[in-house]
């Protein structure tokens, strides 16, 4: 009787697939929505110094980035000493207060005008000389919050 | 005529193309890592500014030249030991605050020849032109954690008389910013206020 038997009902079934793309979906959909992307196109390069005292960057407050650092590769018509950015280009020392001025308009609400935070993200290797500038045109400016933005390790290692 | 139903689309390769989504956003995503050290910068001071006359005595001076090398008080400093320095002299407490009381907290040497008072203590920072950034976000960091460290100290010893034990300085400010902390929020904004009150952080940088 069971001679005609095929070999096919031994065999375990096969495990429905039907389901998985529902699962990848959903990965994808988590990852579509924790990504953020970069606010600003670097043009310099911009390894950041390390520090283990830090405080975290309230996101709750406005913030503007001001960027500093040595022209990146392909840039290198501008120079070898270290250069300013701001917003998506080079600028000058002296574009910082106009920049900090349409950024405080750019403010949606208005309590928050003094809550300004500048993160000023520099390169390692560049010296205080364009920092200090930097700063001077910041208390021109009247933006007195600063945030030196650094990655997290020992200090002792840079 | 036979009503034909619709073929069905084949839904096979729908896991792949998912798939590939999947893993450009898992290459592209970027934590981001914002956080540094928080400064205020002094407001641009009229000219007529009469001069504050500071004992000597009480002023840290620490100068970070073209070449990256450390002179505090005049003598040659490895940046290792620029946080010993610092807290001892932060915490030295060899007179009184303006006044009059004596530093009872303080667990410094009490050299005359140092700082009188946290109060009264002062670290000047000079740098350079040519000073590399990254020296200097050292010797900021340096400095940041001495006041860190005495504050800690400090935290932890009156922490538990107030019912916060076991917290140093740093985890009380982030208790405070943390909406979810179950505690007395406005008995630990009092005692924040104080160790801040009794270690003020004095840093002035020389423009």
């Amino acid at each position: 009787m069971s001679k005609f038997k095929s070999k096919k009902d031994n065999a375990l079934p096969a495990v429905n697939t039907a389901s998985l793309p529902d699962i990848v979906f959903m990965l994808l959909f988590f990852f579509m929505v924790v990504t953020v992307m970069r606010e600003d196109t670097l043009l310099i390069e911009n390894r950041l110094p390390q520090a283990d005292q830090v405080e975290k960057l309230e996101k709750k407050y406005p913030i503007s980035y001001i960027y500093a650092g040595k022209p990146a590769k392909g840039y290198e018509k501008f120079g070898k000493e270290a250069r300013l950015q701001l917003n998506d280009k080079f600028a000058d020392i002296s574009d910082i207060r106009a920049f900090i001025n349409a950024e405080r308009a750019g403010i949606a609400r208005e309590e928050l005008v003094d809550f300004l935070t500048i993160s000023l993200k520099v390169d390692r290797d560049a010296n205080m000389g364009i920092v200090g500038d930097i700063k001077k045109e910041l208390r021109e400016a009247n933006a007195l919050k600063i945030n030196y933005t650094v990655g997290t390790g020992s200090a002792l290692d840079n | 005529m036979a009503k034909r139903s619709a073929p069905e689309v084949n839904a096979g390769s729908m896991a792949d193309i998912a798939f590939l989504l999947l893993i450009f956003f898992l290459v592209t995503t970027t934590i981001p890592k914002d956080s540094g050290i928080n400064r205020k910068l002094p407001p641009m001071e009229p000219p007529n500014d009469d001069e504050v006359v500071i004992k000597q005595k009480n002023i840290f001076t620490v100068l970070i030249n073209g070449n990256d090398q450390l002179l505090v008080e005049d003598e040659l400093m490895e940046l290792k030991d620029l946080r010993k320095a610092a807290i001892e002299f932060l915490d030295n407490g060899g007179s009184t605050d303006a006044q009059g009381n004596s530093c009872d907290y303080c667990k410094g040497a009490r050299d005359p020849k140092s700082s009188d008072h946290p109060d009264k203590a002062i670290i000047s920072l000079k740098n350079e032109r040519e000073t590399s950034y990254a020296t200097y976000i050292s010797v900021q960091n340096e400095l940041v954690a001495a006041y860190n460290d005495l504050r800690n100290i400090r935290a932890l010893e009156i922490g538990s008389r107030k019912g916060f034990s076991n917290m140093d300085f740093v985890m009380m400010e982030k208790n405070y910013k943390d909406t979810n902390f179950n505690g007395n929020k406005e008995k630990l904004k009092a005692v924040i206020d104080q160790i801040r009150k009794e270690y003020p952080e004095k840093l002035s940088e020389v423009q």
